[in-house]
């Protein structure tokens, strides 16, 4: 499903906030290869957040980053969001309230899986997958904020992304959810040898997380004070 | 509007809630009920005194007896098939290209830095009458007017005006593209005030992570919702451009003329038996409306599945979508720039010669000679409009702050009875209106004329106020009535001064739109109250350019200079109290 160019890098990546020249955080660098899981914690307004609206295309204007992001070698600053091929995961799921739960997997898959009947069975495919099977003509409003938030992730996987960036997606579920929605997201990147920067507050994400490393004692890393 | 809701309910159950009644401002609680009265009395005595003439009932002019031969006579008029044809193209037309303008530039530019000001840009433009467009359209469009001046002789070779039909013409065109100037602005406005309850910029993100092109994005995951917000918006222009009389009466073909102008030119004739013929027609415009309302419902219901959004298709006139919406969008902004320039330079014209592009002696002599009579004509349009405006200010205040102080929200049902006038076509109840006017002695009284202005400012002024008013705080009122305040003095001294910007903004919207009453104005004055709406009307068929376009620009620059009141005063009185005053 995934459409693998290598790792994900941060080069002396740096977000300053244009008002006061001040620097949200010291110089990052950083690299995730594919499978692999990074961390990034910190307290509120450290620049978590928006070091991966840079990443991802969208930095607010009120920013100025300097460094650089690499996927698989090649610079990303240059190219659109549209075309930097970044899967994201907010703290909403945000699936489209006009489709249907398989109108939205359906919207991630790319045009080059052709034909109205191919393009079904891949959704139902992917359906099952997320232990969802028949799911597909439900309103996204009718689904349990567990199974929005497989629904989001498997749509993400639809359309080949090449990287993931997650920002706190598992924020708003309870307790017993989180756990379970951690796994199949972390089962899923995993599987799909996805360079995966996770943002968190919560030190059980970045445990789990920190089991996909190959050097857990580098896959967390701390902003702020 | 939760006023209404809850008008509706009290109806419905018979009894109010009597606990959340209970601290209530005792003055407050008539308030929606006066308002309904006020507001839908005209419109609904309008429609049924237009429904029962139509059927021949009419006691004042011998009609006493139901029966259809009305319609008899209506279907053997003159020019009455290419009339509705006109009306219908027309206006269909219209409301497709503007909404096509509007979603193009919307698609197109909404994620550039400077598109959060556009809407600061285009309000003013809004305030300008739909009269003085047209009058400035016709200016420059006119065989004689600046476009082929710029052009002749040297492209051209035309020594004299030609002989061509650039406005007026008889397939409506100079008339769709007046609408379309008027309209796309409102839509753009309107789209931009409604935008953010669907949080485009997360879902555009979304799309972009999926691999979404912007202009593929907006159209797929943007825009299905956003129409359904616009419908109401969209079913008012289309309503508004299928009737309209003042523009089409300056700007539209007279023979035929769209059937609103032939309507009102029914109504209008000497022989009094034509009213009940008006009468019908008035009921035929309001079919035709609803004929296009339900066929735009059903073409939408059947294209909701030929645009396949889960296709994958990436991209959606990524490169066409931008650029023809920057060059529609710059014809039509060039061609207001230019009408306004137009009329500018036109009433200072003493001497301009075909084909000058500038007059050959410039004069004051034209401000000079009709000043007094604009002096007269400005007072009563002002005093009108303030009237009107103050009293749906007041209206507006008393349903919102009865609406928070029971707790009750707003509906979709009850946002469609604000609707109402603005979903009726006007030739369909205001003569109905009139005759009401005139047995209760109103017609051609004060009173009987800012009555019907206020019908169409109050929904405006309600729908400006409403969602800063539901926004503000309570707690503020609680702490002043802690503080010892009586109710009135918390409402006067800390709620309307926090509420002031969006209050004046309000003001001035009801202003402008009292302004630009041409149909109401003409009905209910009678002929004994003139506007500059009236007035204007009645010059642009005349031939003197120069009094035309002074009477224009004054009646184009009035709701301007209202708006920048609207502005500045807020900003004053907040510097004001910065400087330490006490409240």
């Amino acid at each position: 499903m995934s459409g693998e160019r290598g790792a994900l890098v941060l080069d002396r990546a740096q977000i300053v906030r244009q008002a006061t020249a001040d620097p949200l955080f010291p110089p990052l660098d950083l690299s995730i290869a594919p499978g692999e899981i990074v961390t990034i914690m910190g307290p509120s307004g450290c620049g978590k957040s928006t070091l991966l609206s840079w990443i991802s295309g969208w930095l607010s204007p009120a920013f100025q980053a300097c460094g650089d992001v690499r996927l698989g070698g090649e610079s990303l600053l240059s190219l659109p969001p549209e075309r930097r091929q970044l899967g994201l995961l907010l703290q909403d799921p945000l699936l489209f309230p006009h489709l249907s739960v398989g109108g939205n997997l359906a919207f991630g898959l790319p045009a080059d899986v052709k034909g109205r009947a191919v393009r079904a069975q891949k959704v139902r495919e992917t359906l099952v997958e997320a232990e969802l099977a028949g799911f597909e003509d439900r309103h996204p409003d009718t689904l349990s904020g567990g199974q929005k938030a497989r629904v989001a992730l498997m749509r993400t996987l639809l359309s080949r992304p090449a990287a993931v960036l997650l920002d706190e997606p598992f924020a708003k579920l309870d307790e017993a959810l989180r756990d379970r929605a951690r796994h199949f997201v972390f089962d899923h990147v995993r599987r799909h040898r996805l360079p995966t920067l996770l943002v968190t507050h919560d030190p059980a994400d970045a445990t789990h997380a920190a089991q996909t490393h190959t050097h857990p004692e580098r896959a967390v890393i701390r902003l702020g004070p | 509007m939760g006023c209404f809701a809850g008008l509706r309910e009290v109806w419905r159950r018979g009894a109010a809630d009597k606990s959340a009644e209970r601290f209530c401002a005792p003055g407050l609680r008539g308030v929606p009920v006066l308002t309904l009265v006020i507001f839908l009395t005209p419109v609904g005595l309008g429609v049924l005194g237009t429904l029962l003439p139509a059927f021949g009932y009419f006691p004042a002019l011998g009609g006493q007896d139901f029966h259809g031969e009305v319609w008899g006579r209506l279907w053997a008029q003159p020019g009455l098939a290419g009339a509705v044809r006109l009306s219908l193209v027309t206006g269909v037309g219209a409301t497709v290209v503007s909404f096509a303008l509007a979603c193009g530039f919307l698609a197109a530019f909404h994620q550039r830095a400077w598109f959060a000001r556009v809407q600061v840009f285009l309000t003013p433009l809004l305030a300008i009458p739909h009269v003085a467009v047209s009058v400035g359209l016709l200016f420059i469009l006119a065989p004689s007017g600046w476009i082929v001046r710029f052009l002749s002789p040297w492209a051209t070779g035309w020594q004299v005006p030609p002989d061509l039909v650039t406005v007026q013409d008889p397939w409506g065109l100079s008339l769709v593209l007046a609408l379309v100037l008027k309209e796309t602005p409102y839509l753009i406005v309107t789209g931009c005030a409604l935008l953010p309850q669907l949080r485009p910029s997360v879902r555009m993100r979304v799309a972009a992570s999926l691999g979404y092109r912007p202009c593929a994005g907006w159209f797929k995951v943007v825009f299905p919702d956003f129409y359904r917000l616009m419908r109401l918006p969209l079913v008012a222009v289309l309503v508004f451009s299928l009737s309209v009389v003042d523009m089409a009466l300056i700007i539209g073909p007279g023979t035929p003329p769209p059937l609103s102008v032939l309507v009102l030119r029914w109504y209008l004739e000497p022989d009094l038996s034509f009213r009940f013929v008006a009468a019908a027609g008035g009921l035929l415009q309001l079919g035709l409306v609803l004929a296009v309302l339900g066929g735009w419902f059903l073409l939408v219901r059947l294209c909701q599945g030929v645009g396949d959004l889960t296709s994958g298709r990436r991209r959606v006139m990524e490169r066409a979508c931008p650029l023809w919406a920057a060059v529609a969008l710059g014809l039509l902004g060039g061609l207001a720039v230019l009408s306004l320039a137009g009329l500018g330079v036109w009433s200072f014209a003493r001497r301009w010669s075909y084909p000058q592009i500038v007059p050959d002696r410039l004069t004051f002599q034209t401000w000079v000679n009709h000043s007094g009579h604009l002096l007269d004509v400005g007072v009563t349009t002002v005093v009108i409009a303030l009237a009107a405006s103050g009293l749906a200010l007041v209206l507006s205040l008393g349903c919102l702050e009865l609406e928070k102080q029971r707790h009750r929200g707003r509906t979709g049902r009850s946002l469609l009875l604000l609707y109402l006038p603005l979903l009726v076509p006007q030739v369909t109840f205001l003569f109905g209106a009139q005759v009401c006017l005139m047995m209760v002695g109103l017609a051609g009284t004060w009173l009987g004329v800012i009555w019907l202005h206020l019908v169409f400012v109050l929904p405006y002024v309600f729908l400006s106020l409403a969602e800063a008013y539901r926004q503000q705080d309570h707690r503020y009122g609680q702490i002043a009535l802690s503080l010892g305040r009586s109710r009135w003095a918390a409402f006067v001294r800390v709620r309307v001064p926090l509420l002031l910007r969006p209050l004046c903004f309000a003001l001035a919207l009801g202003f402008a739109v009292s302004v630009a009453q041409y149909l109401p104005t003409l009905l209910a004055g009678a002929g004994r109250l003139t506007t500059l709406a009236t007035e204007t009307v009645a010059l642009a068929s005349g031939g003197n350019r120069r009094v035309v376009a002074v009477v224009t620009l004054v009646y184009s620059i009035l709701p301007l200079l209202v708006f920048g009141l609207a502005l500045v005063i807020p900003t004053l009185c907040s510097q004001h109290r910065k400087g330490g005053r006490r409240l």
